[in-house]
């Protein structure tokens, strides 16, 4: 599959490939995809994604992908502004968002701290939020970070940052982990039903209201 | 606990095995090179998830195959249990209980214990310091779930922590806070496996004493020394007043992951001193004593898994181990050796019934046992 009849067909193969999950014998399909349809709707394809790349912006508040300055959840009025929910990257936020659950603002870091990947602290949307936590808005901060060593590790680091700022009353809560819904205790991991165990809420509070 | 049923296809050697084990005693029989300690190795990896020679999965694969797959069926306190390895060039292991299967491998060790004595122990001794921590945290994983967990949790710490040294030196800057963090995580970590691993050689030392003694008939005092940075005591001190050598290093030099065994005999070092003889009475003292300890902790027999171990001793030590295995306290039983009649007169003496399996080339025969017989 490695020569083509054609450089510009085996180029456009290539630039396919290099999405991610996407194998050649896939992006062989696509660009034969691409061939078939009407010249105009490739056309449309292609000014998309060079408008995405040239107009694309991060909301400066919360970093979060936005066609203005402001992305439209920070935008909203009728959001709660006086809690942060801080997410990995916009895949989380979107995660997150839809649960339906959650009305307040977000914080999104664009990753977590793994030295092992070369990302430190300093790669991270950290200094913004900080700069934000030092006014007086905002009241709670929402960890939403994934359960692994170096989602652990940055929430780590983010609360010694925010204990540095001296704003006792600033709340700095975890989202909650332990057995999922729909689970047979019989089949979670000990840490998992430990955590669980350890972490266990107030009944009252698992009504549904 | 014991297993009864084991197949293989694409495993080392082994096209396709299907093999049916006797509760007590089971040899594998054949020339050198046709696959006896493959099939111990299959047994080891059900209960491990590894070999026990070669950490390199894929090459466990037959050459040439594209899959493996071993599965066995145990038998454990009455309850029928199915165990399921598969393994697919380039892809991850799949381990599963009664066909479900586990999320993490570390959740399947401990559930059917077994312990190898085989020629390459010698590198115990021989070989450097991970070797012994290998063994220790081997035994110590298969009771204890947690340890295995906060091992796996540290390794990967140190492994950041290195990572983080490295690009201080690259970029020859310094960020106090970002190690920081790492520290404060890896320190409570190092405290709690370091208490385990002491805690476990002081209860397995006099067991391996007494072992050591029965085998050699002999008086002279056997010793296992635990060696750890974190005897200094507070463990953060020695961090952060090794901070800079391991910046100049570029990794961490101060940990449990140093940690070390010495092993003696009378006063001087085993790696040193001992004869060859020595050191293999001394090895399969510590496996016994593996065993046994492994026993008492968790109160199941685990398999013995004994590879050519009768080439390598002499006959007053076969015997003496032979009259240790055929005691009530060891359980099921697969040896490997490469003559068939001496293998049946050793069981014959000691009045075990034994299953014989003729291996040659990666193709299993399995003769009938044979009936019960009087003790010689």
């Amino acid at each position: 599959m490695n020569s083509f009849p054609s450089k510009i067909f085996e180029q456009a193969v290539n630039e396919f490939a290099s999405l991610p999950g996407i194998g050649r014998r896939s992006a062989v399909r696509m660009v034969l995809h691409m061939l078939k349809q009407n010249p105009e709707e490739a056309r449309r394809f292609g000014e998309t994604m060079i408008r995405l790349t040239r107009e694309i912006r991060f909301c400066k508040n919360c970093h979060n992908i936005s066609d203005s300055e402001l992305c439209s959840i920070c935008a909203d009025h009728r959001r709660d502004a006086t809690t942060i929910c801080i997410v990995e990257d916009v895949r989380d936020l979107l995660a997150v968002e839809n649960t339906n659950q959650y009305r307040g603002l977000y914080h999104v870091l664009g990753g977590i701290i793994s030295p092992m990947d070369g990302i430190g602290p300093n790669n991270l949307n950290i200094e913004t939020l900080l700069e934000k936590l030092k006014t007086d808005t905002i009241t709670e901060i929402i960890m939403a970070l994934s359960a692994t060593m170096e989602g652990d590790t940055t929430v780590f680091y983010l609360y010694k940052k925010v204990s540095q700022l001296n704003r006792p009353e600033l709340k700095l809560t975890s989202i909650s982990r332990g057995v999922s819904i729909g689970d047979d205790l019989e089949y979670a991991d000990e840490v998992t039903l430990g955590r669980s165990i350890l972490n266990r809420t107030p009944y009252e509070s698992t009504l549904v209201r | 606990m014991h297993l009864r049923k084991l197949s293989l296809i694409n495993f080392k050697n082994y096209p396709e095995a299907g093999l049916e084990f006797s509760i007590e005693a089971n040899a594998f029989v054949g020339d050198n090179g046709s696959g006896k300690t493959n099939l111990l190795d299959a047994i080891h990896y059900l209960s491990l998830c590894k070999s026990y020679f070669n950490p390199a999965d894929n090459q466990n694969i037959m050459h040439g195959a594209e899959f493996m797959l071993i599965q066995g069926t145990y038998d454990l306190n009455g309850v029928e249990e199915l165990i399921h390895c598969g393994l697919k060039r380039g892809q991850r292991k799949v381990f599963k209980r009664n066909n479900k299967e586990y999320e993490r491998l570390a959740d399947h060790i401990g559930l059917l214990p077994v312990v190898m004595i085989s020629p390459v122990d010698s590198m115990l001794i021989t070989e450097g310091s991970e070797e012994r921590r290998k063994f220790i945290d081997s035994i110590i994983s298969q009771y204890d779930k947690s340890y295995l967990n906060d091992l796996i949790s540290y390794n990967k710490i140190v492994a950041h922590r290195n990572a983080l040294l490295k690009q201080f030196a690259l970029s020859r800057s310094f960020d106090g806070a970002s190690l920081e963090i790492w520290d404060d995580q890896l320190v409570p970590l190092a405290d709690h496996l370091f208490v385990k691993r002491h805690e476990f050689i002081s209860r397995f030392s006099p067991i391996f004493q007494q072992h050591y003694n029965y085998i050699t008939e002999a008086k002279e005092e056997v010793s296992i020394v635990y060696e750890s940075h974190l005897e200094a005591g507070n463990f953060a001190a020695t961090l952060s007043s090794s901070l800079e050598k391991d910046r100049y290093m570029q990794y961490t030099t101060k940990g449990i992951h140093k940690d070390d065994l010495v092993f003696t005999s009378g006063a001087y070092p085993v790696k040193r001193f001992a004869s060859q003889g020595q050191q293999k009475s001394f090895l399969i003292a510590l496996k016994l004593a593996q065993f046994q300890f492994i026993r008492e902790v968790t109160g199941v027999k685990p398999i013995l898994l004994l590879d050519d171990i009768f080439d390598k001793l002499d006959d007053s030590r076969v015997k003496r181990l032979m009259e240790l295995v055929s005691r009530d306290n060891f359980g099921q039983l697969f040896i490997s050796d490469t003559h068939p009649e001496r293998v049946q007169k050793i069981f014959h003496d000691i009045g075990i019934p034994i299953r014989v399996f003729e291996v040659t080339n990666g193709f299993v025969k399995s003769n009938p046992l044979p009936a019960a017989h009087e003790p010689a």
